[in-house]
Order: structure tokens, then C-alpha cells, then sequence
């Protein structure tokens, strides 16, 4: 994999994450609506609001707040170029635990009290999903024979039939990955009074957008994850894990609709014993047997 | 292409009001009624709203508050008295620590009369509303492109 690939990779990512990370917001939107038993706005609606947040003047508490916003889209984009073009899977979550280190940090430039609660409660869910995203990578190595996603299109069946268990536990962590209730402790996007709102509490007009642009990205980037478990030789298996990313994602949406927030400790505890029950015990069979 | 009035979030403060109006401003928002049709998503933090809800008069307690909250508040940006406390003072405009209507403390770009105010006055107000905010928008935009 040379670095043309991978840079090319990330341009092309950042042109084309956005698109999708907008279309599946505007889809998860409407979704949510309908649970509720509303119409919902235009599947739009998502574009709509970050287009208009770049019109607003553009106001900052300090110089470095949006350059902090601004290096963590940079890295999700080059974590996105890093996975799409087939590279390293343990490469691709450092580099978006990277871009998440960025976004706290931006938020705890601002010294808003406000901010800085839900900068520390973004500290704790990194410190709940890591370990598992970390055996995901472990797990996929041993399952593969290689931290290279794109070698899974050499695969005779999917990583799926052998580490299903770590399937699940990403599954779990997903939910705190994408921000969604039960665990979206630092910045919810429906409780809008939640602690103000969070880490972008100080965060206004451009840098806001910037921010939504950011979990459009990572959200197609953490799906990209799920998709990978069901793709193998075969070039149809492409569509079955479209097919999967899209159930998963309702999956999530519904959870998001239908559990309310949990508080930090349980988060924290139930995320390391599924990361340790689900990851470790998988990774144990394939290491051990 | 103005995209204030396609997204417009909207930040609610309640003044002096009797609740009656407030509950008003809720039930927009609700599945009744569903003020997100339209884009309009109730936040709780100035920095991210577009239009500020009022409801209830000013008096000397909370004029700071409505003035500091405005002021946080990003242009463009449009205020929206609502109910006819927020617009005048109401039945409470005699009272001897009622300042008046919210125009009193801040520009008031729409007024939406009701005792309480009606989600359908709300909705039409919203929708004044958000033409002044296209209207401001332009101006910003202009304001940029000479570069003051």
C-alpha cells in the first residue's frame, strides 16, 4: 500500500463521505420522526442545516478551537482514506482515536464549564469502546492473517464465520461510536439542553458545521467496519454488506429511539465486560485452539 | 441560494410568563403539530440558535438575561415575542417591577399576540420569522463580499 493510494484514497474519501453521511443523518432523521410518530423534515435536512451554520458570522472563543475542530475532520478523513483503500485496520483506529483526541481537545480549549463536562464524558466513552475496537483489530488479524482490509477480497468466506463474537461486541460499542442513546453522554443529538449541549457547547456557525461534517464521516467510516465482516472473494458479497451496514443502522437508530441514557459507570463497566466477554473470549478460541 | 430559512433553530426563554404560552411553544415543537417539518429544532444554547422564542414581559429580574442571551446569540439572528405578554406586557404591563414588552429590552423582529399565543399564531410567527432571517442573511452575506 504506498502513501499515493492512501492519499488518494482520503481526498476521494472526503469528497464522497460527506455525500453518504449526509444522505444516511437525513435518512436517520426522518426515521427517528416517524418513530415518534411525526413527519419529519426533508431528507435534506442535515445539508440544509450545515450549509446554513456556514452563512452564520463566523464567531470563535479562541484561535485554536476550530483548528482543533479542523485537524479531527482532517483525520477522519485520512482514517477513512486508510480503510477504504484497503490499508491497515490497526492504522485506521489509531488514526481516528487521533481525530477524537483533536475533537476533546477543542472542546476543552473553550473552558466552558459546560464544554468541559462533556469533554470528559467524551474521554470516558474513548476509554469504554477502545479495548474493544483494539480487539477488533487483534481479532481481524487472526481471522485474516492480516491487518490489510483489502486483503479480505482474497478470503475463501467472510471474517464473519470466525469472529462473529467480536461482531457483537463491536456491535455494542457501535452505538457509543455513533453517538446514540444510551451512551451519547457527551453530546446528544436530540436532548439539545442536555448540560447545554455538550462539547459544542462554545462551538458556533462554521465550526459547528465542521463538526456535523465530521460525524457524517466517521459514521460512514465506523458502518465501513460492520461492512467489512461480510465481504470476501466473492463481488457480490459487496452488496450483502450494504445490505447489513443499512439493517445495523436502523438497528442503532431504534435503539437510539427506544433506551434512555445511561450513566457513565455503566457505560464504562458494561463496554469493558462486553469488549473482555465478547473480544476476549473470541480472540482466546482462534489464539488457543 | 438562503439557507438561514430552511434550518431554522430556535432557543426559548421564558421571561416572566405565566407558563401558558410556554407550554404553547412545546406543543410546536410536539408530533401535533412537528415544528421539524420545517427544520425547526429547539436548542438550548444561543450560540446555535436563529431565532430567539420570548415569552412573557421583561421586568428588572430577567432583562439582563434577555440581553445576555441575545447577545450570545450568532447573526443573523431574529427575535420572535411570543404571546402578548412578551409583546406588550399583557395584563401584567402595570405591575410595578413589569418593565414591558421584550422590545423594551431587545429588537423585536416579529410579534405574535395571544393569551396564550395559539402553535398556529407560532408556526405563522416562526414563518415571518424566518424571511426576516433570510433577509438579515443576505445582508451579512453582502456585508462579507466588501469585506467590513
Amino acid at each position: 500500500m504506498t502513501i499515493l493510494t492512501t492519499l488518494i484514497g482520503t481526498v476521494a474519501f472526503a469528497l464522497i463521505a460527506p455525500v453518504v453521511g449526509c444522505l444516511l443523518a437525513g435518512l436517520d432523521r426522518i426515521i427517528s420522526a416517524r418513530m415518534q410518530g411525526r413527519v419529519g423534515p426533508p431528507l435534506l435536512q442535515p445539508y440544509y442545516d450545515v450549509r446554513k451554520l456556514f452563512e452564520k458570522e463566523s464567531v470563535s472563543v479562541n484561535s485554536v478551537e476550530r483548528t482543533y475542530v479542523g485537524c479531527a475532520l482532517l483525520f477522519a478523513w485520512v482514517a477513512g482514506g486508510v480503510f477504504f483503500t484497503g490499508g491497515n485496520l490497526l492504522m485506521c483506529v489509531f488514526i481516528i482515536t487521533l481525530s477524537s483526541l483533536f475533537f476533546i481537545m477543542a472542546a476543552y480549549s473553550t473552558r466552558s464549564p459546560y464544554a468541559e463536562v462533556g469533554a470528559a464524558r467524551e474521554t470516558l466513552q474513548v476509554m469504554a469502546y477502545e479495548p474493544m475496537v483494539l480487539l477488533l483489530a487483534v481479532g481481524f488479524y487472526l481471522a485474516a492473517g492480516t491487518f490489510d482490509v483489502g486483503d479480505v477480497l482474497a478470503l475463501d468466506a467472510p471474517v464473519i464465520t470466525t469472529i462473529w463474537l467480536v461482531f457483537l461486541g463491536l456491535l455494542f460499542i457501535l452505538t457509543i461510536k455513533l453517538r446514540k442513546s444510551p451512551f451519547d453522554l457527551s453530546m446528544s443529538h436530540h436532548a439539545h439542553q442536555e448540560i447545554v449541549r455538550g462539547m459544542t457547547t462554545e462551538m458556533s456557525g462554521p465550526t459547528l458545521g465542521l463538526v456535523e461534517i465530521m460525524h457524517w464521516c466517521e459514521n460512514v467510516l465506523f458502518l465501513g467496519w460492520i461492512g467489512m465482516f461480510f465481504v470476501w472473494g466473492n463481488p457480490l458479497s459487496i452488496i450483502l454488506a450494504v445490505a447489513v451496514v443499512l439493517a445495523v443502522y436502523f438497528l442503532e437508530i431504534w435503539i437510539d429511539n427506544n433506551f434512555a441514557r445511561v450513566k457513565w459507570q455503566l457505560m464504562l463497566k458494561s463496554a469493558w465486560a462486553v469488549a473482555l466477554a465478547a473480544g476476549g473470549v473470541n480472540i482466546a478460541f482462534l489464539a488457543f485452539l | 441560494m438562503a439557507f438561514a430559512s430552511k434550518s431554522p433553530w430556535v432557543i426559548h426563554y421564558d421571561g416572566s410568563s405565566c407558563n401558558g404560552c410556554d407550554i404553547e411553544v412545546l406543543a410546536t415543537l410536539c408530533p401535533g403539530f412537528d415544528g421539524e417539518r420545517f427544520g425547526v429544532v429547539n436548542t438550548g444554547n444561543p450560540k446555535h440558535a436563529d431565532i430567539f422564542l420570548v415569552t412573557g414581559s421583561v421586568n428588572e429580574q430577567n432583562i439582563g438575561v434577555v440581553r445576555e442571551i441575545y447577545d450570545q446569540m450568532v447573526e443573523p439572528k431574529v427575535v420572535v415575542a411570543c404571546g402578548i405578554c412578551a409583546c406588550s406586557g399583557g395584563i401584567f404591563h402595570d405591575c410595578y417591577n413589569v418593565i414591558g414588552g421584550v422590545d423594551k429590552a431587545i429588537p423585536v423582529d416579529v410579534y405574535a399576540p395571544g393569551c396564550a399565543v395559539r402553535p398556529e399564531a407560532l408556526i405563522d410567527a416562526i414563518v415571518k420569522g424566518v424571511a426576516v432571517l433570510d433577509e438579515k442573511s443576505k445582508a451579512l452575506k453582502e456585508s462579507k463580499k466588501r469585506g467590513e
